[in-house]
């Protein structure tokens, strides 16, 4: 164990608990308030809609697997393809980041729980309901009109199935924004004495970012979506045309709060990395603030790229130049994220365990994501690319390649602090080839195919793309494999797998400093913090020659070894802060 | 041997460049390019792949390397070295690609003026133009070549809206196109009607070399009417009318899809684009009013269509196509409810 890892435990020993908090499986079923409950209450039930979600893609690509129209009926495809989208986004992968984060924040940040735990609650037990709801929607004819909905074909293709979808969004963006403020409070509020904003680990910082976005962006999705609904039972005409209605003006109101939703939905998985990364490099993280600045940075301008959706329809020339530009700047921040990762695995000790390696997946996927976003955002190119395949795969790699490769690296890097036991390594990397090698045997085929003239949303296509088709159906079969050591492999950790320790992976953030799993309320004491978050390393300072410190300037961050002074603990508060003193004097 | 790194970097940074700059220029991704326009916006994306080529490989190469050379070994259960930051190589990776994405808008902004994207002429004709049909119902389209058709886009100059859509090129404004054709998409059709000649054709033909003006529309639902091989697309939106202008360099035929989702059979929503020469399209053009010419005749020997409603052309219809014939009277109500409107 390294001097770093001692310091903070050793700190922190009167603040853990004496045993592993343990919970009925009944109290998983109940309306429980522990923000540890939730976050698990919350992670089983995405994945069980990420399966479902995942089902209807395997038929979407068992459809697309020959040019015809033969395994299902066209108005059944849209429907399959419609449920999927909206599953996968607004079942999966947002509440799956308030997950994780209701889980590990409020214990990152030394708290006994998250400011609201009713609230917290009820945000959880409004998804399951919503979805069921969702799901229901085949009963009577389920939407078919795209996850974007746009009016007027929403407005006139199944009018019980479309309300369903409404009903179900506004019900999800309701549980989003409750998460959201709950998130924000917390962080402002909560966090131990001593711990500043640039103390706090950096997936806290995603999170305060993503929720900004959810609190500024979501009421305008709710907003277009009542106006759809007036539409579609009560015949006013805000976006019908038959009456007057103007149906880009929801393209707007719904692109507003769906540009944004990417990043809600990406920006708590670049916290994740932020965490793994270091930890299994044995690394202080690269640029803290830059990292941490240019969340902030994603959050605001993710807010003023919306029309970039709309180049091809109710945008004027001189818009589409703003919009191209915002959206370009936006590789600028993105782009310090990822070289700041790849300069922290750079020369490190890297740990390929699975939790690294899916997080070196999304990097490596992401890039590709990210690249041609930036291609996407040039109008003239846009007008050409838009709705085709090429923005299916582009969206695949930013949200399957990056988010959905940044969950799988969250549950693997924090499942022994939420069960207690570790998962098996050698089933989660083949859990992890299985992924990557389908993941783009089904998506990278689609560039070229969008880039040839292949529309999306299509149930039958020109038959000269059915070899690249079929191979992307191919890659989806080996995809929907994939996710089976994973299930395995968590279902028999959680029982049967090795007991983990409190801090199995010798990290330095607060929710390591506890039980595994952790009592209720999470610590017996207040925790305190005897070095930073990401200080791997920085107890051989003194020896190290000739290595550019960024901060050499700062005397607090310079501290090196004795960088309990960081801190700043409160002294009424912190538990032993002679040992600390005691600590950094035996090495001076 | 051994080579020093700042050798070994130099030459991966050369390697890097020239495989980028390679597969930049010689990926073949795109269909062909028949079209000026198309030409431009291939450069911009062959431009966009060089960088893109370096950037992808060089992520990748860091991420291998990491994987092989600085995996832990064995028993090896110390830190890292303590590397925070290092401002000059942050304030590197935070400008070259700043300055990257701005080199790429500054571009882009070129192309899209270039084809016409920024024409400010096309500001003259883009009235709120209501569809009064049925919604969703194809049948109650305007049926090709009938008055509203070929009429659009309507000309209301006390409505004008912002131009949606690209215009011509700066070396054409304030010129009209040689080539004016009006598009209508339907569920799950595209209507091509030529006000000049009266010609209407479910594929679209036009002459090479020459500037073609296409001026969209939509009866029902949303459309996106693309050219794959010519590099554009442009909505076709209910209520208001949008525009594409072109020209055609290369003869020979290509497809015209719908892009936007509209409905189950959006992926059956095909036509042609046949590019002919001037002569072969001039002579198409004559055919096919040939064509419309003895259709009419046979017309008017029955009854003159022009002169009734959708409602009162389809009654005699509406029993073999399974319409009821009140919603037939309400099409009715809600055209001249529409009519009022404007």
């Amino acid at each position: 164990m390294t001097q770093q890892v001692q310091l903070q435990e050793s700190a922190n020993l009167p603040a853990r608990g004496e045993e592993p908090g343990q919970r009925k499986w009944q109290d998983y079923f109940t309306f429980n308030g522990d923000h540890k409950v939730i976050g698990i209450q919350y992670l089983v039930t995405t994945f069980i809609f990420y399966l479902i979600g995942g089902m209807l893609a395997t038929a979407v690509r068992t459809e697309l697997a020959t040019p015809d129209a033969d395994f299902v009926s066209p108005e059944l495809y849209n429907s399959l393809f419609t449920v999927h989208a909206t599953i996968m986004i607004f079942l999966w992968i947002v509440p799956a980041g308030a997950g994780f984060a209701n889980y590990i924040l409020p214990l990152m940040i030394g708290a006994k729980d998250m400011a609201f735990p009713k609230l917290n609650a009820l945000a959880f037990w409004i998804i399951p309901p919503a979805g069921i709801l969702l799901l229901s929607s085949f009963l009577v004819g389920a939407p078919g009109a795209g996850w974007t909905s746009y009016p007027p074909l929403s407005l006139i293709s199944g009018k019980a199935g479309e309300e369903i979808w409404i009903l179900s969004l506004l019900l999800l963006g309701t549980s989003s924004i409750l998460g959201a403020v709950n998130f924000v409070v917390t962080i402002f509020k909560m966090r131990i004495p001593g711990m500043g904003f640039n103390q706090m680990p950096l997936f806290c910082w995603a999170m305060l970012a993503t929720s900004a976005l959810i609190l500024i962006a979501t009421p305008v999705l709710a907003a277009a979506l009542i106006l759809l609904s007036f539409d579609l039972l009560a015949g006013t005409a805000f976006f019908n045309p038959t009456g007057g209605g103007d149906p880009i003006v929801y393209q707007h109101m719904f692109w507003f709060y769906s540009h944004p939703a990417v990043y809600i939905m990406i920006l708590p998985f670049f916290g994740v990395l932020s965490e793994v990364i270091p930890v299994n490099s044995r690394k202080p993280i690269f640029g803290y603030k830059a990292i941490a600045y240019s969340s902030l940075a994603i959050s605001f301008l993710g807010l003023i790229v919306w029309a970039h959706h709309m180049f091809t329809s109710g945008t004027p020339g001189w818009l589409r130049m703003f919009f191209m530009i915002t959206t370009m700047v936006i590789a600028v921040p993105t782009g310090i994220k990822i070289f700041s990762w790849l300069a922290t695995l750079w020369g490190g000790k890297l740990r390929l365990n699975s939790a690294l390696l899916f997080a070196m997946g999304f990097i490596s996927t992401f890039v590709l994501g990210g690249i041609t976003g930036v291609m996407v955002a040039s109008v003239p190119f846009d007008i050409h690319v838009h709705d085709t395949y090429f923005v299916v795969a582009h969206l695949h790699y930013v949200l399957f390649g990056g988010s959905v490769f940044g969950i799988y690296s969250a549950f693997y890097h924090w499942f022994p602090k939420m069960t207690g036991r570790m998962m098996n390594e050698t089933w989660g990397r083949i859990h992890f080839a299985l992924t990557y090698i389908g993941f783009n045997v089904t998506f990278l085929p689609m560039h070229v195919l969008g880039l040839q003239g292949m529309p999306r949303r299509v149930a039958m296509y020109d038959p000269k793309f059915a070899t690249l088709n079929l191979v992307c159906s191919i890659g989806a079969y080996l995809l929907a494999v994939s996710t089976f050591p994973f299930i395995i492999n968590a279902i028999w950790s959680w029982s049967k797998g090795p007991k983990a320790g409190d801090n199995p992976w010798d990290a330095l953030t607060l929710e390591w400093m506890t039980t595994s799993p952790p009592p209720i309320e999470n610590f017996d004491a207040t925790p305190v913090l005897a070095t930073g978050p990401y200080d791997y390393g920085m107890g051989n300072r003194d020896t190290q020659v000739g290595v550019p410190f960024s901060d050499a300037k700062d005397p607090a961050l310079s501290a090196g070894p004795s960088s309990a002074l960081r801190a700043d603990p409160d002294p009424a508060v912190a538990a032993h802060p002679d040992d600390r003193q005691g600590e950094s004097q035996n090495r001076e | 041997m051994n080579i020093p790194n700042s050798i070994l970097t130099m030459l991966a940074g050369i390697g890097l460049t020239l495989v980028s700059l390679w597969y930049g220029q010689n990926h073949g991704l795109l269909p062909v390019a028949a079209s000026e326009e198309a030409t431009h916006v291939d450069n911009l994306f062959n431009t966009m792949m060089t960088i893109s080529t370096g950037l992808f490989l060089l992520v990748q190469g860091v991420l291998v390397i990491a994987a092989v050379k600085y995996r832990r070994r064995k028993d090896d259960n110390t830190d890292g070295p303590p590397i925070h930051g290092n401002i000059p190589l942050e304030i590197l990776w935070t400008a070259i690609p700043a300055v990257i994405v701005l080199g790429i808008s500054v571009y882009s902004f070129e192309i899209y003026n270039e084809m016409g994207g920024l024409d400010p002429m096309s500001s003259h004709d883009h009235t709120l133009n209501v569809a009064h049909n049925m919604p969703g119902a194809a049948i109650a389209a305007p049926l090709p070549g009938t008055e509203e058709t070929a009429s659009q886009p309507q000309q209301a100059p006390e409505q004008k809206l912002i131009a949606l859509g690209v215009g011509a090129s700066p070396a054409h404004e304030g010129t009209t196109a040689d080539v004016v054709v009006n598009v209508t998409g339907l569920q799950f059709a595209w209507i091509f009607s030529y006000p000049d000649s009266g010609v209407t054709s479910g594929e679209l033909h036009v002459p090479a070399n020459r500037e073609v003006q296409l001026n969209i529309a939509a009866n029902d639902v949303l459309h996106a009417l693309w050219l794959p091989e010519l590099r554009l697309k442009q909505d076709a939106i209910p209520g208001r009318t949008t525009e594409l202008r072109f020209t055609p360099a290369k003869v020979g035929e290509y497809p015209v899809i719908c892009a936007e989702l509209c409905g189950s059979y959006h992926g059956a929503m095909k036509s042609r684009l046949i590019v002919h020469t001037p002569e072969e399209f001039d002579s198409w053009v004559k055919s096919q009013q040939e064509v419309a010419n003895r259709e009419v005749l046979e017309q008017a020997v029955a009854v003159n269509p022009a002169n009734l409603s959708e409602g009162e052309y389809l009654a005699p219809y509406a029993e073999d196509m399974g319409v009821n014939p009140q919603i037939l009277e309400q099409l009715r109500s809600s055209h001249d409810h529409a009519a009022h409107n404007f």
